[in-house]
């Protein structure tokens, strides 16, 4: 789960971060408000929107007057924001933050995330901040110094100063950069995050040789799911805007279902068998529409749900069920899918794949249905004829 | 004959009188020599009674005190499961099956790090498989886990999967055209876990009575190219490599926990070409993973 940059910043501050004063406003006439109230003469107009890249879409405005405040503000505030993770169709912005200008005298890279081969927590820094790290690590990969904390201990004052020094924060500030590297990793484990991440983080003020103070100007958080039932804090932050409908309508049925730009749908039983399943339909010439992954009990209703989120894709032209019956067997599955097309009056073409328990009985339920479905034996003979009935 | 696990095994189960745990601990029992490798259950509230005829224990280290066991399953829910782990672990078991998807990748990162010191300590290494996998299988021998046993013949090929229904889609393959399995192991879709690609490769490897592998990845994470740069220098026998997601899109979770593209290192084209370049025969074709590994033979 995704959580928007304002959100990120009061977590940040509840763990001791320091992070520009701030107001987050859904008008533009609070922006103007808040602006007053921040006081100053400089303000950031940020929109709120999930995805990263907002900046050089037009999302984030540096105003030098109210006026000018007012102007961005009513500028960002219900536009399309095109950024290169939106896609093309972009997304609305319906939230705003206002805060304080910043002095930036440096700006750094901050971010906590799990490493799978060690097992431990990697807390990872730049002194390249404000860029896209990914273009750091190709081009100046030994610019970017990573940490690796065992959980039992923690980040320690130890690790947080040889990273600070490492990406050159100047030593009278260097205890500012302690804190904030300890408190992002605590927020980061406290809130059971699986990605945080800070760019830029910023080192404000410190001329002649006095301490300056380390803030986050930007915070990105991304959490793991599975841990969620434990953290109603951060699921209050859930912004249901910002995700893809059809996304939310099938995790109510305990369906995983991802849209893609294709146009053969797919219902698959198994994470690795629908990435497989999507993988063949590419490998016989055309695109997946979506992932979906019915799960172990794909009863009747669930996979009555699966074929209607998938139609409301109006770029689905085929339809491909690949299931393999292991526990759940081949008839019932035939069952739920032979209801789901009366159900949703299908139009489209329709390739049923079932392998396992009860194949021949499934098979034979399908053809005794009177429904125009087309038996495969394999997922590359399914594959072959829904490429070729759609065509 | 097998890797892991045989018809001598004997298994605790964990979460045994939970629906999935009843479920499958019966499947398990139905299975070629599963009525002598079950042989005891755990659940504190129910110590003294007995389920399928299996004795239900208090914990794990009555449980193996009392009948022996070295392995276990768990079926325990998300919020226990890491618990029940290591509660295992603290018994000192050889290997511990943990079949629960959903399990916070916090409480993991905190059970390995036990695990990691209690070995250090100079403790007994228990092995992990899982979590969020469907167990592992020695046809004809012994099933640990929620894999339909009836798709297995007992044979000389090794199956190592992240994922469940591929597991059974490479296991039905080669059942299909005669080629048995000496044992099929699924290593879970999470991004913390057990035993993984490299470490199962390792025991295919030592196994006299494996001939060839199938090792199937995904999208996500380093360890099927670490299992590939292994292979390159250790492994003496043929492997077949398959990875799925060529057309997942980048920082979308496909499903499993694991199964998310963060760099350009962990794409399906990457790692197939890791595995290409490692001496692995790789299929971009996943209904042909039998039938590539019978033309190495």
């Amino acid at each position: 789960m995704k959580i928007h940059e304002y959100q990120a910043k009061e977590l940040l501050r509840k763990f001791g971060v320091k992070v520009p004063r701030g107001v987050f406003c859904t008008s533009v006439d609070d922006a103007v408000k808040a602006a007053a109230t921040l006081g100053g003469k400089v303000w950031v107009v940020k929109a709120q929107i999930h995805a990263g890249g907002r900046g050089k879409g037009g999302g984030v405005k540096v105003a030098k007057s109210p006026a000018e405040l007012r102007q961005y503000a009513a500028q960002i505030l219900g536009m399309q924001l095109v950024t290169h993770q939106t896609g093309p169709e972009g997304q609305k912005v319906r939230r705003l933050l206002v805060e304080e200008g910043a002095d930036i005298r440096k700006e750094y890279y901050l971010a906590v995330l799990t490493d799978r081969r060690t097992q431990k927590v990697a807390v990872m820094a730049s002194s390249e901040g404000g860029m896209d790290i990914e273009e750091v690590a190709q081009r100046t990969p030994e610019k970017i110094l990573t940490v690796l904390v065992d959980p039992a201990e923690g980040l320690s004052d130890a690790q947080a100063g040889e990273l600070a020094a490492g990406i050159g924060v100047p030593e009278p500030s260097l205890a500012s950069a302690v804190r904030a590297f300890k408190g992002v990793y605590a927020c980061y484990m406290e809130t059971d995050a699986a990605l945080a991440e800070i760019n830029p983080l910023i080192l404000e003020g410190g001329v002649d040789g006095r301490a300056g103070e380390i803030k986050a100007l930007d915070a990105k958080f991304t959490f793991d799911d599975n841990a969620l039932y434990r953290q109603p804090g951060i699921v209050a932050y859930r912004d249901l805007d910002e995700e893809d409908p059809n996304e939310i309508e099938a995790s109510k049925f305990g369906l995983a279902y991802i849209s893609l730009d294709g146009n053969i749908g797919c219902l698959v039983n198994g994470a690795g068998l629908a990435m497989a399943t999507m993988d063949t339909i590419k490998l016989f010439g055309a695109e997946p529409a979506n992932f979906l992954d019915v799960g172990g009990g794909a009863s009747t209703e669930k996979v009555t749900e699966a074929f209607k989120i998938m139609l409301r894709n109006s770029n689905v032209k085929g339809i491909l069920v690949n299931i393999f019956g292991g526990i759940m067997k081949c008839d019932t599955i035939a069952d739920g899918v032979i209801a789901a097309v009366r159900e949703t009056h299908l139009t489209v073409p329709l390739v049923v794949r079932m392998k396992g328990t009860n194949e021949e009985l499934g098979k034979q339920i399908l053809r005794d249905s009177g429904l125009p479905i087309i038996s495969a034996d394999t997922m590359a003979d399914a594959a072959a004829k829904i490429v070729a009935a759609v065509k | 004959m097998s890797i892991l696990i045989n018809k001598d095994t004997r298994v605790i189960t964990q979460g045994i009188t939970g629906k999935t745990g009843q479920f499958h601990t019966e499947k398990c029992r139905e299975y070629a020599n599963g009525k002598a490798c079950f042989v005891a259950g755990v659940n504190p509230k129910k110590a003294g009674e007995s389920i399928f005829g299996i004795p239900i224990y208090a914990g794990v280290k009555e449980a193996a005190a009392a009948t022996g066991a070295t392995v276990s399953v768990i079926y325990v829910p998300p919020p226990g499961a890491a618990a029940a782990i290591w509660e295992a672990v603290e018994a000192g078991l050889d290997l511990v099956i943990c079949i629960t998807e959903g399990i916070p990748v916090r409480d993991m990162l905190e059970l390995r790090s036990r695990m990691r010191r209690k070995v250090a300590a100079g403790g007994r290494a228990t092995l992990l498989l899982g979590p969020n996998c469907p167990g592992l299988i020695t046809p004809d021998e012994i099933k640990i886990g929620i894999m339909p046993g009836h798709i297995h013949r007992q044979g000389r090929i090794g199956v190592v999967s992240r994922s469940g229904t591929l597991t059974y889609e490479a296991v039905g393959q080669l059942t299909e055209i005669g080629l048995g399995q000496s044992s099929a192991v699924g290593i879970g879709g999470d991004p913390i876990n057990g035993l993984k690609h490299k470490d199962i490769m390792q025991l295919f490897n030592d196994d006299p009575d494996t001939d060839a592998v199938v090792m199937i990845g995904e999208i996500g994470g380093p360890d099927e190219a670490d299992a590939a740069l292994w292979c390159k220098t250790h492994m003496k026998k043929p492997v077949v490599g398959f990875i799925a997601g060529v057309t997942a899109p980048a920082g979308k979770r496909m499903g499993h926990a694991g199964a998310l593209i963060s760099g350009g290192a962990d794409t399906a084209e990457a790692k197939l070409s890791v595995m290409e370049a490692c001496g692995f025969k790789v299929t971009r074709n996943p209904s042909e993973m039998a039938k590539v590994l019978k033309s190495l033979l």
